[in-house]
């Protein structure tokens, strides 16, 4: 059973590790004993159907369920072996370098610079602020389209543009790890395949977990994939043998359409 | 595309008619319970004007009471009003706004919790004599306040507190939830999401719950008479909030209550004064709010 979901990383050390993680809102347990290695620099897609528990295992890697009411985690994170539960842990400096992106855009009703601007603020970044927030902005590929109107609302943009800026937002604190929660769930396809095209190129400097209720999506971005169905990790592996030989008939039944 | 079969109006004519008669009755209906509020305002407003316009002249702000109407004004009890709002402002402001960011923000949810939410829910319903005790007992007596401006400010601030937290909770919780996820998400702390995100999204809404609190004050009576404002000054408060004090509501029930026909005309006089100072107040909780708005 172990074996579906082992995935050889080499010589690597893993970024994220999930150990015998379980997650429960009051008595109800969303997440079940998932074991989960993220490799470095690639990107790992969590898929599964509408409640497996695949948005709140995410939200175990930055400890954003702190945040929620009820919510309980047990097991081990650990982020380059460090377990991020630890009682010495900071759970604002978790966030700080293991960023997220949310299923709907959420800007700041603020300027698209003051946006951007945010997170280098609340740090207490000392540096060239402007500098910093064109770089993101670069980096999120928004800046040609918004580089001459950056005092407008954010409010201002379209839905795609938003969400780029939410992931400019993130990458301006710097993270070492980008979490994102289904972030193109709200956008049309054209808008989609701009933050694929993101992902793909944001892959060389940063760590990416997504979670995604599209399967194309996982099989276009990713490098690894986990399926998730009722809280459980059912298998986990290279992305190519997840949608193509996978070992276990339920992880089948569903990148095959037949349920979900 | 082939006509349709049924031609428009032509099926179930008197079952239409009855909906379309009931809709219009019910809108009837809406607009003349609207009416009754603003018809019992119009006529109220038309008889103060005609009994007190006469008497609103620059003498009649500019001048202590007296015995002699003619002589009358309101200086001493508009001052009054406009001390104990000021000073009941910002008293209540402060400690209202901090009591609701812990409330929605901090309190953990546990059974005192709710029952703290409970009790200030419950004390807005309290009359106002009850906080006139309250404020005779604790900072009349108590405290040694004696029949001041503070202890009536301090009075008027406990009986509105409960309405301002209640306002500055429901603006706070109205802040979406996506919003404090994305100020945590990018590493802030708990304050600066409170401080920098909730809060100026929440103030609109906080300003026009103190507005409408204040309003409420200045038309209080019964609780400022138990702390002590006294009917009849002829001076205004110079040294500051320890100095006794009047109020307009006292002064147009002290007119009201005498005989003479020339004291009622100027208790209405008094009342449009009122209204323009609670008409001043509301257009500044506008100005604010636009404000406020536009900045983010």
């Amino acid at each position: 059973m172990a074996s579906t979901y082992d995935i050889d990383i080499g010589g690597e050390s893993a970024a994220l590790e999930a150990r015998d993680v379980s997650v429960y809102y009051g008595e109800k347990q969303a997440v079940k004993n998932v074991d989960l290695v993220i490799p470095p620099n690639r990107v790992v897609a969590l898929i599964g159907p509408s409640g497996c528990g695949k948005s709140t295992l995410l939200r175990c890697f930055n400890r954003m369920n702190d945040l929620v009411p009820g919510a309980r985690v047990e097991g081990e994170v650990s982020f380059h072996g460090q377990n991020l539960y630890a009682p010495v842990v900071d759970p604002v400096e978790v966030r700080r370098r293991i960023g997220m992106v949310f299923q709907k855009p959420n800007p700041f009703p603020k300027s698209i610079y003051d946006n951007t601007a945010f997170g280098p603020r609340v740090n207490g970044f000392k540096g060239d602020l402007g500098e910093l927030v064109e770089k993101s902005l670069r980096q999120a590929a928004l800046w040609e389209e918004v580089h001459d109107r950056l005092g407008d609302s954010a409010y201002a943009l379209s839905g795609g543009q938003q969400q780029r800026l939410c992931i400019a937002r993130t990458l301006a604190v710097k993270p070492e790890i980008v979490l994102m929660d289904e972030p193109a769930s709200a956008l049309d396809p054209i808008a989609t395949q701009k933050i694929e095209e993101l992902i793909l190129e944001l892959k060389r400097d940063y760590t990416i977990v997504i979670v995604t209720h599209n399967m194309q999506q996982a099989a276009r971005i990713s490098d690894y994939t986990a399926f998730l169905y009722m809280g459980e990790l059912v298998e986990y592996g290279p992305t190519e043998a997840i949608f193509t030989t996978p070992r276990e008939e339920r992880t089948e039944a569903y990148v095959t359409g037949r349920f979900g | 595309m082939s006509p349709p079969r049924v031609p428009l109006g032509a099926g179930g004519r008197g079952r239409d008619r009855r909906r379309r008669v009931a809709g219009v009755m019910f809108a009837v209906a809406c607009t003349a319970a609207t009416m009754v509020g603003v018809v019992a305002l119009a006529v109220l407003l038309g008889d103060v004007i005609a009994d007190g316009s006469h008497r609103l002249t620059g003498d009649f702000i500019g001048s202590f009471a007296s015995r002699f109407p003619e002589r009358a004004g309101v200086k001493a009890a508009l001052l009054g009003s406009i001390w104990i709002l000021g000073l009941t402002a910002v008293i209540a402001f402060p400690v209202s706004v901090a009591a609701a960011i812990y409330l929605e923000e901090y309190a953990p949810s546990n059974r005192l919790t709710k029952l703290i939410q409970l009790n200030i829910a419950n004390l807005a319903g309290v009359p106002s004599i009850v906080y006139g005790i309250l404020g005779l007992t604790v900072f009349v007596r108590a405290l040694s306040l004696q029949r001041s401006i503070l202890s009536g400010a301090l009075t008027l601030s406990i009986l509105i507190l409960p309405v301002i937290i209640m306002a500055s909770q429901e603006a706070i919780r109205a802040v979406p939830h996506s919003l404090r996820e994305a100020a945590y998400g990018l590493g802030a702390t708990r304050w600066q999401v409170v401080s920098l995100q909730v809060l100026p999204m929440a103030m609109p809404g906080i300003l026009t719950g103190t507005i409408l609190a204040l309003s409420r004050a200045v038309g209080e009576t019964a609780p400022l008479i138990m702390v002590g404002a006294v009917g009849f000054l002829a001076f205004t408060p110079t040294g500051g909030v320890m100095d006794q004090f009047t109020v307009m509501p006292l002064q147009i029930y002290n007119w009201i209550s005498r005989p003479q026909e020339e004291f009622h005309e100027l208790a209405a006089a008094g009342i449009l004064v009122l209204l323009i100072l609670l008409l001043t107040m509301n257009a500044t909780a506008i100005i604010l709010r636009t404000r406020f708005r536009r900045h983010h």
